[in-house]
């Protein structure tokens, strides 16, 4: 299996088998981030550019850092100090940077399909950093990496996704991810977070936080996308954490051996409680740590790619 | 001048007119049709229609010509050059333009503009409301007088029930519809269609409903108040549905839609190609084969254009903040043919949703090829096959989500007001 496309603009378009070579990719990456010496000399000469139209923490933090792991030099871009703000459109702003020969963009925006437009207008590789309630393709791959690596498989589970899952991207491409694998997926949230068709992408609906959870191997928690106007769906905050903040208590009618995900950021005592957020089932974190490893894989793969 | 259109097939969708027969224009009208007429006179050219089918000048109900106020995305002189080409000769124009047209000195610009620089007749479309706000009427008589055929505040709902009954039965003072642009504005915070395509696009979606509410509403009130209204570019399902029930109890209900919601579905936005960005969206492939359905059983009695031409620029940017609409002038008649092609429709059938019923509709005395009447003409073959190249059009938007189609059908000339307006390159005739 040999790696050709251009760009990762989302999960739709990837095989199985594109998306299983970026997982065993990021494997042998893992180590590298333990290492004293934390960089390998790969992408040296490589010019990585972040262009983050919405704000940022650990998806832009990731990328550089799996970038400078690799030797490639980085360069950010926030909306906020970009020509964003004086008025340049996206296509302008692409162009300018194509002009400066970067080898890999990767663009998060707030308007879905803002990466496949910026794929048409420059000849380096554009990763989807995350657009609009689109796809965040490298969620969903470092989600999978995570619960492979703490289950094993991906065959035979049960995930349940809870919350806001009509803004979602990362529900999204995790539901696109997920279906290429023999999974029973539950997507749970108050129907005004469901959307309408959700059973065409082979997903069950369901309004019960209990049930969702019931013998669920992975619960993946999402937040309220505020800025997507996700807080219209719902009266108020309070009521919706009573209703689908999951408590140790839900996490106890899941298997045993249950994990619990959230991509961030958490927002504590609205859909995650301190106890869940910490607890020994969290892994939390370890999508921190496996999203260097698998965002320097999808990196090196475009770079390296077949032509 | 004095043309003599030879040997073509001519049809008339009105009378039931067809067979090879010669078409003599005197001036701007049809001295008579026969075969074979000798060249009478001088200063005649003979037209060789040969292999080819004359039939009636299209009308369109529904377009956007921008002008005044937005003569960077269209002219009149342009938009009518896109009209003859695509072989109208009497379109209707919105009154979404900048001042809006809802007052007489308006419309007498844009008709003053179109006596000197159109390519065919237009007939402007006066605002139900002033500034198209859904607050108060407005002066609806003065711009009958000068020259509106009907009213609309195309590009929304008239929000205010209350409102849409005064308008209704306001213009039953003047004998012209009401145009309803249906939707609910509140259902219809979106940019694509809501159904499967748009769940793996994650753009905001439209429900379908958002327009049957409205379609719903219109006819109700049009019905209470004994008034005609014509429901404008009908997309979905539920809406013929809706139309062919409420059709059998009241008469005085008609509607279009537009070669998009039968040729095109939501999947085309998948790419996050903005040209397909249209509102009403481009629906599902349920909601197309009804429309094709209402289009067959005569629920849908017309269909119009909803010529929407936009600078690149604003086309050219992310697909939530890209403007709406694709310039149809110049695509819609090989699209309307494809339903001919298809067996849904006669050739006869066609043309009267593209002729008599828009004439009936507007009190208009074109749309028929007859004796004594103007010489509202185009000549066309159905057979031709054409791509679609959008740098090509007269239009000054290239918006089309066409470009590139093969189609089949094309107009090779067009005859407005008894002069050439409009003749294909290819046309040795």
């Amino acid at each position: 299996m040999k790696w050709t496309k251009k760009d990762l603009l989302g999960i739709t378009g990837l095989s199985k088998e594109e998306i299983l070579l970026v997982l065993d990719t990021a494997e042998s990456f893992k180590d590298i981030s333990r290492r004293d010496v934390k960089k390998v000399p790969t992408l040296r000469g490589k010019t990585i550019i972040t262009l983050f139209y919405e704000p940022s923490t650990r998806t832009r933090t990731s990328f550089e850092i799996a970038a400078k792991r690799l030797s490639a030099d980085t360069i950010n871009i926030a909306a906020s100090t970009s020509s964003y703000v004086k008025g340049e459109t996206l296509k302008d702003t692409a162009k300018t940077l194509e002009a400066m020969k970067p080898d890999v963009t990767i663009i998060r925006h707030s308007m879905p399909g803002a990466p496949h437009m910026l794929a048409k207008i420059v000849e380096s590789s554009v990763v989807n950093g995350g657009d609009g309630a689109h796809e965040h393709p490298t969620q969903a791959l470092l989600d999978l990496y995570t619960m492979r690596e703490k289950k094993g498989t991906l065959d035979g589970l049960k995930i349940a996704i809870i919350g806001d899952i009509i803004h979602s991207r990362v529900a999204r491409s995790n539901i696109l991810a997920l279906r290429h694998f023999d999974t029973e997926i539950v997507c749970c949230g108050p129907p005004t977070m469901l959307p309408p068709h959700l059973e065409d992408l082979g997903v069950k609906s369901e309004y019960n936080l209990e049930k969702a959870v019931r013998g669920a191997d992975v619960i993946m928690m999402l937040r309220i996308q505020k800025e997507r106007g996700g807080v219209a769906y719902i009266p108020s905050i309070k009521e919706y954490s009573t209703m689908f903040g999951l408590t140790k208590e839900h996490v106890g009618k899941a298997r045993k051996d249950a994990i619990v995900m959230h991509p961030g950021p958490m927002n504590r005592g609205v859909e995650i409680m301190d106890d869940v957020a910490d607890g020994p089932f969290s892994v939390i974190l370890d999508q921190v740590e496996n999203g260097v490893a698998v965002r320097m894989a999808v990196l090196y793969l475009l770079l390296g790619r077949e032509t | 001048m004095n043309i003599l259109i030879k040997n073509g097939r001519v049809i008339d969708p009105k009378s039931g007119l067809d067979g090879i027969l010669d078409v003599f224009i005197q001036g701007d009208r049809i001295e008579k049709i026969d075969r074979p007429l000798s060249r009478e006179g001088r200063d005649v050219e003979v037209i060789d229609a040969t292999g080819h089918i004359v039939a009636p000048g299209l009308i369109d109900v529904h377009t956007h010509l921008r002008e005044p106020g937005y003569e960077w995305k269209e002219t009149i002189r342009t938009g009518t050059m896109a009209a003859v080409r695509g072989g109208f000769t009497s379109i209707v124009c919105m009154a979404n333009t900048n001042p809006v047209n809802d007052n007489k000195s308006v419309t007498d610009y844009i008709v003053t503009k179109v006596r000197s620089e159109g390519a065919c007749r237009v007939f402007p479309c006066g605002a139900i409301t002033k500034g198209l706000k859904g607050e108060e009427l407005a002066e609806i008589g003065e711009m009958v007088e000068a020259g509106i055929r009907t009213i609309s505040d195309d590009g929304k709902s008239v929000k205010n029930s209350g409102l849409l009954r005064k308008a209704l039965e306001y213009a039953k003072l003047f004998n012209i519809p009401v145009i309803s642009h249906c939707e609910d504005e509140d259902l219809s915070r979106g940019y694509v269609h809501e159904g499967r395509a748009s769940l793996l696009s994650g753009l905001d979606a439209v429900p379908g409903i958002a327009e049957e509410i409205i379609v719903r509403r219109d006819m109700t009130l049009a019905a209470y108040v004994d008034a005609p209204i014509h429901l404008t570019h009908i997309s979905t399902a539920g809406s013929v549905d809706a139309i062919r029930h409420a059709k059998k109890e009241y008469k005085k209900i008609t509607c279009d839609t537009c070669p998009h919601y039968f040729s095109i579905t939501d999947e085309a936005t998948l790419d996050f190609d903005t040209n397909t960005k249209v509102n009403p969206p481009l629906r599902s492939r349920d909601d197309m084969e009804a429309i094709t359905e209402g289009l067959r059983n005569n629920t849908i009695d017309m269909i119009a254009t909803d010529h929407a031409p936009h600078e690149g620029t604003s086309k050219d940017v992310e697909f939530d903040i890209a403007t709406f609409g694709i310039s149809g002038l110049e695509t819609a008649f090989a699209l309307s043919l494809g339903l001919v092609h298809q067996g849904v429709l006669t050739l006869h059938e066609l043309f009267r949703k593209l002729t008599v019923n828009p004439a009936k509709l507007l009190g208009l005395p074109y749309g028929e090829i007859k004796a004594g009447k103007i010489a509202d003409l185009m000549v066309f073959n159905p057979e031709i096959e054409w791509t679609v190249d959008r740098n090509s059009f007269f239009s000054k938007g290239k918006n089309t989500p066409f470009h590139g189609w093969e189609l089949k059908g094309k107009n090779l000339l067009t005859i407005a007001d008894g002069k050439i307006a409009y003749r294909d390159p290819s046309f040795k005739g």
